[in-house]
């Protein structure tokens, strides 16, 4: 592969070299940070996937070595192939920004804004981009389109007023499953993801509907309403499967697994699996194996610092280099140490690490241990 | 008067049928095709003629054919684009209706041009009897050996086939057409790759207008050069256009392009003048998704030069202060017509014809109508006028297919130059819901705001 002629395309001014048949937004990723385009349909795993929700257009503005003319729209990055002396503007163009703040209104403008209810939240890929790109009030004035709730079966719940119709569920069902259930019904605003009459939707892999939901549309029954995802600690586990890798994670309370996903990279896609392919989950190891004896532990997950999953247990966290001491010669004096006057927030308690909800008592005995 | 080419015998009796039709001239072009001329050469023929696609985008068809794939061993199509739905367009309803042998003739010439041994009409949901129109002209056209196995001993086979779609809008697209003409859900694909490459199941695929594969037959009997000595400029030939509106001869006239907005409209030849009398208020001269032309506007250019119905004139000024040619559906308002509502219409139009496969298209449409019917009924506010600007403007060019953009441009354009109709909605509510329109904008007619500026300070 070695031998093989690589692009180079420029993205926000950084040059990347990638191989003929990448697409913009994979280029960025190889980038990452702030370069990467946010992306609410596009999944890497999924065959067909990207062009729909519109938040990944960046402005080419250089078409190739060959033909230098910029495009004259806005491209969606997670479709468009990257052609060699390619110049991509992502942030640095107002143009992007300006669309793109548009696209997060409109996927806005419908969209509950539950987050307080909502399952999915602080895994929410929508609520990330409202946080990154969103404006804090809104210029709608309407009712909200509305849908019944509809269970897909028992272990998925379908909460359609949430969708954003980024078709993703639509391609696991296509691809992992060997008859597809459910589809969009309707068109325009009044789209919706359904089952026609309703109907279970029975697939072995279904389930992984629910990991790709970039919002809290598929939810896992078996989890809902049980914790907030930042009160629970993610682990790394396995266990012989004969339908799938096996290779998931666990999210636990104390000793208890309260739910069970594949494994998610930095994009919030799921992972290669270690048997190669990708770490696709089936059924019986999402829904039904909810002992810690079903797994085999292997530790916990690395999770990102910045973010929320990452509150409530400090593992892997890292302190930030002080450097006040040096420049002042002396520590900076402590006006007041907040855990001495709060009742509530003890850093020696690991919130994930206890049976149920946090009281004033957890904390309480704690502090009379110590 | 100008010539006619495609509508001269549209009104002899009998000319649905096979023996009436090949009487007065029928199939000459396809015995001229298949006998004496190789599929390259026509593609050449129609280059020359400059015909461009009667579709709307009005892209050079010739052009298009040339951009063909042609890999050894996969099959090509052609597929008729029959899916007439933009409101006020009802031009290939009239010619498969009255001369369908037409459309079929020039469907044998284009499939041998492109050597697509298969070719569909996908027609569209709405226009039930014309199907069987069509499938008995592509029967009657089989039983006399134009279609079928071996065609004038050529050795080219072909068949028709008639597709009903069900009626969305969106089907139309040429992407979304062809995922439907597969038995899909009918939304547009994301180009690159064009059909031209990757069409009807993944083979190469070209997709017309009705109109344009009937131009076919006239640039083949009469030869591209004769044909592109008609009209002016790169507008060459005729184009039908179907008037519609406030006008006292609505219908379907061919025209040659070289006559002006005014002859059209008031010349006894075509419209004959605007109904009972009233005065010309504005006019969408190319089907609803161009943008609107006040009545000073649509029949001199910003530059005070005369505008002619053809491609190039008709878009003079951009969309400043011009519109497009877009598929010919001349639609007229008179002074008694309010701009605020008709826009309301359009958006609540598109609004139930997006696919809602991507955001701003889905979300934004829905959006603008409530707004507008909010303004419609007299509940609207100075901002809103501004908030509607914002969101066309958010929608256009940021979407998958042009459903996008023609939601946007209605709006936009109505904004552009009756924004004093929408303030006068706004200040006088209780007149809006007497649907006393009282002041017309014709008046007192604005100055075209140049692009961008039409927000105001918003």
């Amino acid at each position: 592969m070695s031998e093989q002629q690589l692009f180079k395309v420029t993205i926000d001014n950084i040059t990347v070299e990638v191989a003929p048949g990448t697409t913009v937004l994979e280029a960025a990723r190889m980038i990452g940070g702030d370069v990467t385009p946010p992306a609410m349909c596009f999944y890497s795993k999924l065959k067909g996937s990207g062009g729909k929700c519109r938040t990944c257009l960046v402005e080419v503005s250089k078409g190739s070595e060959k033909d230098p003319r910029p495009m004259p729209k806005l491209m969606a990055s997670c479709r468009t192939a990257v052609m060699d002396g390619m110049e991509v503007k992502n942030i640095t163009s107002d143009r992007v920004k300006d669309a793109r703040a548009g696209v997060v209104e409109f996927l806005l403008i419908n969209h509950p804004l539950d987050c307080p209810i909502c399952d999915q939240a602080g895994e929410c890929h929508l609520q990330d981009l409202g946080y990154e790109h969103g404006k804090e009030g809104t210029r709608y004035e309407f009712n909200r389109r509305t849908f019944e709730k509809h269970d897909l079966g028992p272990y998925i719940q379908l909460h359609m007023t949430r969708c954003i119709l980024c078709y993703r569920c639509v391609y696991v069902a296509d691809q992992l499953t060997e008859n597809r259930g459910h589809g969009i019904l309707d068109r325009g605003d009044h789209a919706q993801i359904a089952t026609y009459i309703e109907k279970a939707l029975t697939s072995d892999f279904i389930g992984n509907v629910i990991d790709v939901c970039p919002v809290g549309a598929l939810t896992d029954k078996t989890f809902r309403f049980k914790n907030r995802v930042w009160f629970t600690k993610p682990v790394d586990a396995h266990r012989d499967c004969d339908k799938c890798c096996g290779e998931v994670q666990l999210w636990m309370r104390g000793e208890e697994v309260l739910r069970v996903t594949a494994r998610k990279d930095q994009w919030g896609e799921v992972k290669e699996s270690s048997k190669g392919g990708t770490g696709w989950i089936c059924n019986e190891c999402r829904f039904e194996k909810k002992k810690t004896a079903d797994w085999v532990v292997e530790g916990p997950s690395m999770v990102n610092r910045h973010s929320v999953i990452s509150q409530g247990h400090y593992l892997g966290m890292q302190q930030p280099h002080e450097t006040i001491a040096k420049v002042m010669g002396r520590a900076p004096r402590l006006l007041m140490d907040i855990h001495e006057v709060s009742e509530v927030n003890d850093p020696s308690v690991d919130l994930s690490a206890i049976e149920g909800p946090a009281t004033g008592a957890t904390f309480k005995k704690e502090k009379s241990k110590s | 008067m100008g010539r006619k080419l495609l509508l001269e015998k549209a009104h002899i009796e009998g000319i649905r049928g096979y023996d009436v039709y090949r009487r007065e001239g029928g199939y000459r072009s396809v015995e001229k095709a298949l006998k004496t001329m190789s599929p390259d050469a026509i593609t050449e023929e129609v280059k020359k003629s400059g015909l461009r696609g009667r579709g709307g985008a009005g892209f050079p068809t010739g052009m298009k054919w040339s951009f063909l794939a042609k890999p050894e061993g996969i099959p090509r199509y052609l597929v008729v684009n029959a899916d007439e739905s933009e409101p006020g367009t009802f031009k290939d309803r009239y010619l498969m209706e009255f001369i369908p042998h037409l459309l079929i003739e020039g469907m044998i010439v284009s499939s041998f041009a492109l050597g697509s041994r298969v070719s569909y009409i996908y027609i569209r949901g709405e226009y039930a009897w014309i199907v069987g129109i069509l499938e008995q002209a592509i029967a009657e056209a089989k039983n006399n050996g134009w279609l079928g196995k071996n065609i004038l001993g050529s050795g080219f086979d072909c068949e028709i086939y008639v597709q009903r779609g069900a009626g969305a809008y969106i089907c139309g697209e040429e992407t979304a057409l062809l995922e439907s003409l597969e038995g899909k859900r009918g939304n547009p694909r994301i180009k690159p790759p064009f059909p031209a490459v990757k069409g009807l199941w993944d083979c190469p695929t070209v997709v017309n207008n009705v109109e344009t594969i009937a131009a076919v037959v006239p640039i083949i009997n009469e030869g591209g050069d004769a044909y592109s000595k008609i009209g002016v400029g790169r507008s060459t030939g005729t184009k039908l256009i179907s008037a519609c509106g406030n006008i006292n001869k609505p219908g379907v006239y061919e025209i040659d392009m070289t006559i002006s907005v005014e002859e059209f409209i008031y010349s006894d030849e075509y419209c004959g003048g605007i109904a009972r009398g009233k005065r010309l208020k504005a006019c969408i001269p190319g089907g609803s998704s161009v943008p609107i032309l006040p009545a000073n506007l649509l029949l001199k250019t910003a530059k005070g030069e005369t505008r002619y119905m053809n491609y190039e004139s008709l878009s003079d000024g951009g969309f400043a202060t011009g519109s497009m040619m877009g598929s010919g559906g001349f639609i007229v308002l008179d002074e008694d017509q309010c701009v605020v509502r008709h826009t309301y219409t359009l958006a609540r139009f598109y609004r139930h014809e997006s696919c809602g496969q991507c955001s701003p298209c889905r979300e934004g449409t829905g959006w603008m109508e409530k707004i507008l019917l909010n303004i419609e009924k007299g509940k609207g506010k100075m901002s809103d006028i501004n908030l509607l600007w914002d969101i066309q403007r958010k929608i256009e060019g940021n979407t998958i297919c042009p459903l996008g953009d023609a939601a946007a441009w209605p709006v936009a354009a109505a904004i552009r130059h009756f924004r004093d109709e929408f303030e006068w909605h706004v200040e006088n509510p209780e007149e809006c819901l007497r649907k006393n329109y009282g002041l017309a904008n014709y008046a007192r007619p604005i100055q075209p705001a140049p692009v961008g500026e039409g927000a105001g300070t918003a």
